[in-house]
């Protein structure tokens, strides 16, 4: 079965990033498809590579990236909503004239309509939110 | 069928609302803060034994569960608890998924 996955929450502030994790990593070591996971609202925190949580407590933006690497996954990033909270890849940056960059490997900015098509795509929408 | 998850327990009325709309052989599951309406003598037990008389299945999410300091035998009778790769398989197994946020 093919799940596409929506985060509306923001890392460490809710659980819903790690509920979303923990669903999307069952899904594929269990023989599912996840077409994409849409980063979006705060979950588009979930996306950046500046964040250092304390060394005994997870990583959740570094467990993105492995399960991305493990099994190809499309992760992507609200633009609009992150373009309002500070997150940027470098081709925005440069576009904003902005001196830095922080969007982690792994995950890439695109717009609502990656949503939409992950809705069509997939079998079942999970929505993780608040 | 739909699966329908509830993240709440207490705060604010997901949990009412959804089973009040919820139909027969519907499944909801309670995840994250949801997973205390299944927790034994509270005051939600008995709308959650009420449901499941009119034939909506109930889940709570296990792992949430152990999280909060539950173990599994302190919930309702005829709750099923299932662990991430159960909450999948429900998703798989009903027509869609809808998240009561």
């Amino acid at each position: 079965m093919k799940f596409g996955i929506q985060i509306n929450e923001g890392p460490y502030q809710h659980q819903a990033s790690d509920t979303a994790y923990q669903f999307t990593k069952a899904a594929l070591e269990n023989g599912h498809k996840v077409y994409r996971v849409f980063f979006y609202h705060d979950a588009v925190n979930n996306a950046t590579r500046l964040a250092v949580p304390p060394q005994d407590d997870r990583n959740i933006t570094k467990n993105w990236q492995a399960l991305a690497k493990e099994y190809n996954l499309d992760m992507v990033v609200c633009i609009a909503a992150a373009q309002r909270r500070g997150l940027l890849d470098e081709n925005e940056a440069k576009r904003q004239g902005k001196d830095a960059s922080n969007i982690a490997e792994g995950f890439r900015i695109s717009g609502l309509g990656q949503l939409i098509e992950a809705g069509i795509q997939s079998d079942r929408l999970v929505v993780f939110g608040d | 069928m739909l699966l329908h998850t509830v993240n709440k327990s207490f705060e604010r009325n997901s949990l009412d609302a959804c089973l009040r709309l919820a139909k027969a052989g519907s499944t909801v599951l309670l995840i994250e803060d949801g997973v205390y309406a299944a927790v034994q003598g509270t005051c939600l037990e008995g709308k959650l034994k009420q449901a499941m008389d009119t034939g909506i299945n109930l889940c709570v999410l296990a792992p949430d569960l152990l999280a909060r300091g539950f173990a599994t035998d302190k919930v309702i009778a005829g709750i099923n608890a299932v662990d991430y790769a159960g909450f999948v398989q429900l998703a798989a197994d009903h027509s869609s998924v809808q998240s009561w946020l």
